[in-house]
């Protein structure tokens, strides 16, 4: 099994070691590797885009030639998944924040998201949530964005009040929150079953 | 929202929040033009300063806390982090720029420190830290303190890279020291590195004659055993994950692509480019080809092509011609 951590920009070795530490623990061999380049993204088996500044991850994989990879992946129905930055990459509706950077997303989630909706760093929290099918769950919210409205065919997998902050559309994961920071493996694990 | 459930400005936030810039570069800018420049070139967050270090050399004088209304435009001209710099020790700058609400607080050397015993104990804001270090010794005792970020600290404003190659140096090969040290090795480290605490109870020992020992209260609510124990703590960190538990940057004299990409060969997590952008001949093409160059700082043929047609760098200072060497303050 090849999974691929886009390593453009933002805390990708943490994704890249719990992602290791799940296969451990599922007893699953596999590759993992941080990308920075075109080419081991349309060979892997599952793709996961970090949280960081989505104004510079995505100028960086559009102008490498990574965003084309990860949209053919998820075409090809693989699971891909988004981190906070990595969420806001894989929406399709942006808000006036994404608009006015001209962030160009990867439009693959039909969802709507905010940018930096909590705030700012002084506004960043953690939390406990209810993640369906995983249960409670320490979630760290940085700059955060949330969601805030889902298409047909979009299973809300979380909230913080009326606020959604995971989502899934088939094979696409999209979280507000950072799963890579905590240690607890059970969202890394949920996102490797879904391959 | 049920805010009483929600917890803020704890450790692992604010170290997140510095993970989330990694692989970044944080971009000195003055004022709300250049913010926009630095973002649309790929900047993961900027510096915002009334001068830019090569400027506040130049002028002399005492260097301060930026104007909070310059630094709240450069806040709404911009999407990504805003960080601002407060003088060495001075709580209440600090305080100021987190209630403007800047996301990141620089303790810095390159303003004219306000203290000349302690830093800010940083564990007591919400606000995350990054302080300067030359070695591991600085960077333990920060750390300890709370900064969720270490940079070298170079020699700023030079647009020479010598010093922070040479703090990076000193870091990688003092952490490789730790990876092997036994425990009362580190025991005895972690004291060394406390002595910098003493530096008050010291002088006033000697000035009065009158003793301290190990269970006074020295800095804070610490007393000095209890320093030497959390200092020990952050080397057993080090010990474990050989490397620093905190991100850590490159910092102070980076000028070109090329500077920029030696310094993440050399194991910087990201990149502080401060008069080196706004100081060459060609801001907008400096700062795109420095990120380019960090986003691929190991592949040679990117940095030649994105080094080519820059136009003229930053002047640059030799550090032996420098009547003052900012890297000096706050041990």
């Amino acid at each position: 099994m090849k999974i691929a951590i886009v390593g453009v920009q933002g805390d990708v070795s943490e994704h890249v070691e719990i992602v290791k530490k799940a296969l451990d623990n599922l007893g699953i061999s596999g590759i993992v590797k941080p990308v920075r380049k075109r080419g081991f993204i349309s060979e892997s088996d599952a793709v996961i885009i970090p949280g960081g500044e989505s104004t510079t991850i995505s100028r960086l994989i559009w102008r490498d030639g990574i965003a084309e990879e990860i949209i053919e992946l998820a075409r090809d129905g693989k699971p891909v998944m988004g981190t906070c930055a990595g969420l806001i990459l894989l929406a399709k509706h942006g808000d006036k924040q994404v608009e006015e950077t001209d962030t160009r997303l990867l439009k693959l989630m039909d969802i709507w998201v905010r940018r930096n909706a909590f705030g700012r760093q002084r506004e960043s929290f953690e939390t406990e949530i209810d993640f369906k099918g995983i249960g409670r769950y320490r979630a760290i919210f940085i700059r955060a964005p949330l969601i805030e409205r889902v298409g047909k065919g979009v299973d809300v997998l979380a909230r913080i009040d009326e606020g959604i902050v995971a989502v899934r559309e088939r094979n696409l994961l999209g979280l507000a929150f950072h799963p890579e920071l905590t240690g607890d493996t059970r969202i890394h694990e949920y996102f490797i079953s879904m391959i | 929202m049920e805010l009483e459930k929600l917890r803020f400005g704890t450790e692992l936030i604010k170290r997140g929040f510095a993970k989330m810039q990694k692989g970044g570069v944080i971009m000195d800018v003055t004022n709300a033009e250049q913010a926009g420049i630095a973002e649309d070139a790929g900047a993961v967050a900027v510096m915002a300063l009334h001068k830019v270090p090569a400027d506040i050399r130049m002028s002399g004088g005492v260097a301060r806390m930026a104007d909070p209304r310059i630094i709240e435009e450069i806040m709404d001209a911009v999407t990504i982090p805003v960080m601002a710099k407060v003088r060495i020790g001075h709580y209440a700058e600090a305080e100021a720029l987190q209630a403007i609400g800047v996301d990141m607080i620089d303790e810095s050397e390159v303003l004219t420190p306000a203290d000349t015993f302690f830093h800010i104990d940083k564990r007591k804001f919400i606000v995350p830290f990054v302080c300067g270090a030359r070695n591991l010794g600085e960077a333990v005792r920060r750390i300890w303190e709370g900064a969720a970020m270490i940079r070298t600290k170079g020699e700023a404003g030079t647009g020479n890279v010598v010093e922070a190659v040479k703090h990076m140096r000193l870091m990688n090969y003092a952490i490789n020291s730790v990876v092997k040290a036994d425990k009362d090795t580190l025991k005895k480290i972690a004291r060394r590195f406390a002595e910098s605490y003493l530096r008050l109870p010291s002088l006033i020992s000697s000035d009065m004659n009158i003793d301290f020992d190990d269970d006074t209260t020295i800095y804070e609510e610490y007393t000095f055993s209890e320093i030497c124990d959390g200092l020990y703590d952050v080397l057993l960190d080090i010990k474990k994950m050989k490397r620093l538990p905190v991100v850590n940057f490159a910092a102070g004299g980076i000028a070109t692509p090329a500077d920029a990409a030696f310094m993440m060969k050399l194991g910087a997590d990201g990149v502080f480019v401060g008069s080196g952008i706004f100081k060459s001949s060609n801001p907008e093409a400096y700062a795109r080809a420095i990120v380019e160059a960090v986003q691929h700082y190991d592949e040679p043929e990117v940095i030649a092509e994105v080094s080519k047609g820059l136009g003229e760098a930053m002047k640059g200072l030799e550090i032996s011609s420098l009547e003052i060497q900012m890297q000096e303050r706050g041990v």
